[in-house]
């Protein structure tokens, strides 16, 4: 006899869910399924044949556009992106901690930047740039105009994560003799380091798939979504699918190789662990 | 300096505040080396506060705290030889219990071979030693508790500080832990200056108990002097075990005073050398402390004994406490009037709520206490 049955309600929200991933992912199914047809191929389905016809056209035709150089690009500036804020959340979420005079006027002004319509935003940035006689170029204006949103979120992250983080751990170092950087180096940084490891992720994926800030302030040279989307005005081949499919891919690389990292991390600590068990049961005994 | 008093700590008129708010006021206290002292008190009293002035981790406003003969405000904790155990413990929780109990000795530049060896020294000490690779949050609360005062003593401090640190553990673990704390400080031999809120463990455990208010000290002394002759209304309801009843001064003669309470029956009280303490005037108000246990239940109608006090009072209620039984009384005035009779004499002649008794005393367990201001 069944100890337990699932009430109608459970089929009824699975529907709705299952539904609402359909819709999410479905659209971009579509694309990298459409992405992998042979050179008959054609933008909408039915799918003509199978092969990886376009993802090689893509990296070869002059006529699909600077993938290679406008996928550097974004590669470099996502990383460099990642890399501030990664510092800048660090430490703003150890400034924060304490009220300090302006606190709440720094804050908002960060809220404000994360709330401004990233297209204005951006068409300011370009016009001042303009305005002061300097070539906007993605590695000085449309950095700056990433940061303006990596920072809050990376903040924001950082204050969630510190809400967790016991200033007790502190004055027990400092008790026990450490000195404010081994206080860091050995307590603040290794306790907030998968949270840190958060942060850069958010850096990296926003900036790396970032549109509306870069459109008016990358210069002459095109970051990756800047490239896609002018491709999306002038190419009319499934080689706009095959390089959907080759940034998503991408994109859960990362997110795949920094989950690999903290739990990594994880396991060494608990393996660390266990061998100190080991080297604790095997100690002399009386 | 001798070792003897290294770890003596004084504190010299001592005062914090906080934005102008007081938190301590003028704490002047000596506590001898190798003793076990507690502070105690509710919560905001200044307690913590006094504590983490004498770690380090806050300075005083005014004042000098004293250890060992040698004024250390401004210094850092290691330089003063204190360790402080922080309430729930801060243990690391990225580090295996051996490296948290090492981490002194690593950021003093230990070689890692030799700062094992003394935190495996010291595992063996709180008996932990079976637990060196855990992590903290694989441990119970006493084994995180034992680790802390491990990490703490590793140092070899003179004074170790304990913030409130049964505090976080089960009503059975922590009396299982009282005696622990008390059997590290005897081995170790240092002092300790505990904080705490209950009552019970401070007297359980102090050699020398302070009690506190709103800043202030309010009583020092051992426990017993603390819990048997308390000196106000304060530290009598804090301690417990005692009657608080409120009378007026009617004559002082000699060796007692006589007072009049508002159930118009005059009681008399011994001065036991109170006199030059207290203002004795007829017509002032004053409280009187009689412990619970010094209370015997009569029958209405049975002969006063001279030399005793007897109230008349009716049953209000009965609780039954295990070795006695606690009989709450209402003696017609505002103060709450409790006897503690052995579990025996009760049974002997059972008591029923609403049951007329006398309640009596002998005159010379009753005492004088200093009218606090509440």
């Amino acid at each position: 006899m069944r100890r337990y049955r699932r009430p109608w309600t459970f089929y009824a929200l699975l529907a709705l869910f299952v539904g609402y991933v359909a819709a999410l992912y479905g659209p971009m199914l579509c694309i990298y399924v459409l992405s992998f047809q042979d050179v008959r191929g054609g933008l909408v389905f039915p799918m003509k044949g199978l092969s990886v016809h376009w993802f090689v056209d893509l990296f070869t035709q002059v006529r699909t556009g600077d993938v290679k150089g406008s996928f550097d690009r974004s590669i470099k500036l996502a990383l460099m992106v990642m890399a501030i804020t990664v510092v800048v959340s660090f430490l703003a979420g150890l400034g924060f901690r304490r009220r300090f005079r302006g606190d709440g006027v720094v804050f908002y002004a960060m809220i404000g930047s994360l709330v401004a319509p990233g297209l204005v935003l951006g068409i300011g940035i370009g016009l001042m740039f303009q305005f002061l006689g300097i070539q906007p170029s993605w590695t000085t204006s449309a950095l700056g105009a990433q940061l303006s949103w990596t920072l809050p979120f990376g903040v924001l992250v950082m204050f969630a994560v510190m809400s967790r983080f016991d200033r007790r751990w502190e004055e027990a170092a400092r008790d026990l003799g450490a000195t404010r950087w081994q206080t860091v180096r050995l307590v603040v940084l290794p306790i907030l380091l998968p949270g840190l490891i958060g942060v850069a992720l958010f850096g990296f994926t926003l900036s790396y798939d970032e549109f509306a800030r870069t459109l008016q302030t990358a210069g002459s040279l095109n970051t990756l979504p800047l490239e896609i989307w002018s491709m999306t005005l002038n190419v009319t081949s499934p080689s706009l699918y095959a390089l959907g499919t080759v940034t998503t891919a991408i994109s859960f690389l990362i997110i795949a190789l920094c989950l690999g990292v903290i739990i990594h991390l994880q396991r060494r600590r608990a393996a660390r662990a266990d061998m100190g068990n080991v080297a604790g049961t095997e100690g002399p005994t009386p | 300096m001798s070792p003897a008093t290294a770890g003596d700590v004084r504190l010299v008129d001592i005062s914090k505040s906080y934005d102008g708010v007081p938190a301590v006021e003028a704490v002047t206290l000596e506590v001898p080396a190798g003793a076990y002292c507690c502070f105690l008190g509710p919560s905001g009293c200044g307690k913590t506060t006094i504590l983490r002035m004498i770690a380090g981790h806050e300075n005083p406003t005014a004042g000098e705290i004293r250890i060992g003969g040698k004024n250390v405000v401004g210094l850092s904790p290691s330089a003063r030889r204190t360790a402080m155990m922080f309430q729930s413990y801060a243990l690391f929780p990225h580090l295996t219990v051996r490296d948290n109990i090492a981490f002194a000795l690593r950021v003093r530049g230990v070689s890692r071979a030799e700062r094992h060896r003394a935190a495996d020294q010291m595992l063996e000490k709180v008996r932990l030693t079976e637990l060196a690779g855990r992590l903290p949050g694989q441990l119970s609360g006493g084994q995180q508790q034992r680790v802390a005062l491990a990490r703490a003593a590793i140092t070899e401090p003179l004074v170790l500080l304990l913030d409130e640190p049964l505090s976080a553990l089960d009503e059975q673990l922590r009396v299982q832990m009282r005696q622990e704390l008390r059997r590290m400080q005897r081995e170790l031999g240092i002092t300790f200056i505990h904080v705490t809120h209950s009552q019970q463990e401070a007297i359980a455990l102090a050699d020398m108990v302070v009690v506190m208010a709103k800043g202030r000290i309010r009583q020092a002394g051992s426990a017993r002097e603390i819990y048997d002759a308390p000196r106000d209304r304060y530290v009598a309801e804090f301690l417990g075990g005692q009657n608080v009843l409120h009378y007026e001064i009617d004559k002082v003669n000699g060796a007692s005073v006589l007072l009049k309470g508002p159930e118009a029956r005059s009681i008399e009280v011994p001065l036991n050398g109170h006199a030059g303490k207290l203002a004795l005037v007829a017509g002032a108000p004053i409280d009187v402390a009689v412990r619970r246990d010094d209370i015997q239940l009569r029958r209405p109608g049975t002969a006063g004994l001279p030399g005793t006090t007897a109230l008349s009072a009716r049953v209000k209620a009965v609780e039954y406490q295990g070795y006695f039984v606690k009989v709450l009384l209402d003696a017609g005035s505002a103060d709450e009037l409790v006897a503690y009779v052995s579990e025996r004499d009760f049974f002997r002649e059972t008591l029923d709520v609403g049951d007329a008794v006398l309640a009596t005393w002998k005159n010379d367990l009753s005492r004088l206490l200093v009218l606090g201001d509440g």
